[in-house]
């Protein structure tokens, strides 16, 4: 059944307070403000006592789905647990009653802890410095983008135009470069999944500016000729982005700045455990080799002894990349999450979330094809391929039986180089029979599409909306709730 | 098995491309409109827009993706199709009927490195 939205709820003069009697001279608004800063008629907010308020957004709540309700697999996305512990911090009054426009020597603690959360990235990355004002993961590239511009514009080679973006990567890099003004060159992966060391050949000139990688790829698989492919890029004058995105797999075990790359951005709202999706936001923190140091955004953070202060003395910097410092609330949540982990702590969760993607795939591939069948990182990649083709059955319909059942179902149509993609990355939290019951379920459906496929087609059936009008939705679409 | 006309030349990227002495008609095979789903919505290029060989013309999104479509000729755009502005979905009914654009083309050569219908359901065939 539908909730009523706010506004067919509302009855005039209904109220959620009681004002006490007016104590000073009322004051006609119209006679003291220009008449153009007068509306003609109240705003129409709608009129509601408190108590259906609360229930009507408690109402909301108990038909939302997240993390902390069911199993999340939603690949590429690390759709991690939130421990309650960052919460605590987060809710401290000296962090959470901050204002970015304080006096420094009254926010020293927040001044802190930015400084050694950016201290904490960079070993975990093996990175000289960097910044925490981007505010996600595709403002980080667009970050690190301007960060190759710079670079080259002091270099005076201007030239250096194309970016190198593998088809493996993530949607957003060539977005990202393109918006930088950099003229995209798409490579396609081999049939190993990863970037063949030849195809970059022809772009190994002084037109070169860079790659943008994802490592792991979307395809949950680590780039082996990485080393090689850093070497030759660098030879030929360019330089190496990495998408952070797919950290949870390789943290205490490699490090982008050991692989030679240049800029990176990492997404605390995956694998730093912050809130994620609806209830982000999120925060994209970018961390450069010494080489692209002087160009981070202003102000940066330095300490000196026991004191810190914001530094506007980088004469050669991009400027700022947000109003002030990025999504602050945040950062004291992974900062906790990297703390309470501490350094083994974090890599035995890329040991468990490597773990967990290997033993759903071992037991999936023989339900589902697997086009690219190697041992994974994070996550992987089925294919709904050959059950389209027996039952009629797509990755959409899976991902509606899989609601049915009570999970989130994984990232589906992406990667677009697998057809029919179901892209699945469990996270290091989940239990074996969290696991199980997962497998369980796709079994499930995979024999269901062989029995009743039409049952399947009719799924989700006990979800307060069943499946949803997507293509009536994006040809005409209806953004008024009366309409 | 999805449609392929005789009369056609094919890409790689799966646009089909009619030629009549300078003018190319150019669109998306009936295996893309499958692959890519129901289509929502196509961005038309501009005319007289100039285009090489490979150059991103338009972009066509489905309910499953956004996809590029690649001008198979270098020339400059002399027309588009604005029907699919309000009726996108008519490339998946008739994909050969609805063209996205056409082209004057530079140099006629280009097209000696399109694809036959033949040609095109080998490739079509071996991707799947």
């Amino acid at each position: 059944m539908n909730t009523p939205v706010l506004f067919e709820l509302s009855r005039p003069g209904r109220r959620g307070y009681r004002l006490p009697a007016w104590d000073v001279p009322k004051l006609d608004v119209q006679a003291v403000l220009p008449e153009a800063l007068c509306a003609d008629a109240p705003p129409a907010l709608p009129e509601l006592s408190e108590i259906d308020v609360t229930r009507h957004y408690q109402r909301l709540a108990s038909k939302s789905f997240g993390v902390d309700l069911g199993f999340y697999p939603l690949g590429s996305c690390t759709m991690k647990y939130n421990p309650k512990v960052n919460e605590e911090t987060a809710r401290l009054s000296g962090f959470a009653e901050a204002h970015p426009l304080q006096d420094e020597r009254t926010i020293q603690g927040s001044l802190k802890l930015m400084h050694m959360l950016i201290t904490r990235l960079c070993s975990i990355t093996g990175m000289t410095w960097g910044t925490l004002q981007s505010m996600a993961g595709a403002h980080g590239e667009f970050t690190g983008m301007k960060l190759f511009s710079a670079y080259f514009h002091s270099r005076g080679e201007t030239g250096r135009r194309k970016l190198i973006v593998p088809s493996s990567s993530h949607g957003t890099n060539p977005a990202s470069a393109h918006l930088s003004g950099f003229e995209v060159v798409e490579i396609p992966a081999d049939r190993r999944g990863l970037v063949p060391l030849a195809s970059l050949e022809p772009y190994l000139n002084d037109t070169l500016a860079g790659i943008m990688l994802t490592n792991p790829n979307t395809l949950g698989l680590f780039e082996e000729d990485i080393l090689e492919i850093a070497k030759r890029i660098h030879q030929a004058g360019g330089l190496l982005y990495y998408d952070g995105a797919n950290m949870n797999a390789v943290m205490g075990k490699s490090r982008p700045g050991d692989m030679g790359f240049d800029v990176i951005h990492l997404n605390l709202h995956k694998t730093f455990s912050t809130p994620h999706g609806g209830g982000g936001p999120g925060s994209g923190p970018v961390l450069v080799s010494s080489r692209l140091v002087p160009f981070l955004p202003v102000p940066d953070i330095v300490q000196d002894g026991e004191t810190c202060r914001f530094s506007w003395d980088a004469p050669q910097s991009i400027g700022k990349v947000s109003g002030f410092y990025g999504n602050f609330g945040v950062l004291v949540r992974a900062l906790t999450y990297i703390l309470v982990m501490g350094s083994d702590g974090l890599t035995h969760a890329s040991e468990m979330a490597v773990l967990n993607a290997n033993y759903l795939m071992h037991h999936l591939k023989g339900l589902y094809d697997l086009p690219y069948d190697r041992v994974c990182k994070h996550e992987f990649v089925l294919s709904a391929s050959s059950l389209k083709e027996d039952t009629g059955t797509t990755a959409l319909d899976v991902a509606k039986g899989l609601i049915e059942r009570g999970i989130h179902p994984p990232t589906v149509y992406f990667p677009l180089i697998v057809a029919e993609a179901l892209m699945i990355e469990p996270t290091e939290t989940e239990t074996r029979e969290t696991l199980d019951g997962f497998i369980s379920a796709m079994k499930e459906i995979h024999d269901l599409s062989y029995g009743d496929p039409e049952k399947l087609k009719q799924a989700p059936m006990h979800t307060p909306v069943r499946r949803v009008d997507e293509v009536g939705a994006a040809r005409n679409p209806k953004v008024c709730w009366n309409e | 098995m999805s449609e392929i006309r005789e009369d056609l030349r094919y890409t790689e990227n799966h646009e089909w491309v009619k030629i009549d002495g300078t003018s190319a008609t150019v669109g998306i095979t009936d295996y893309a409109q499958d692959t890519l789903g129901e289509i929502v919505y196509v961005e038309l290029p501009e005319i007289d827009a100039a285009l090489a060989q490979g150059d991103e013309a338009a972009s066509i999104e489905s309910v499953k993706a956004a996809a590029p479509v690649y001008a198979p000729i270098g020339g400059t755009v002399t027309g588009v199709n604005e029907n699919l502005e309000d009726a996108p979905e008519q490339i998946n009914s008739t994909p050969y009927e609805s063209h996205i654009f056409t082209l004057k083309m530079d140099d006629p050569a280009d097209a000696d490195g399109l694809m036959d219908a033949d040609t095109y359901a080998e490739f079509v065939q071996s991707s799947e």
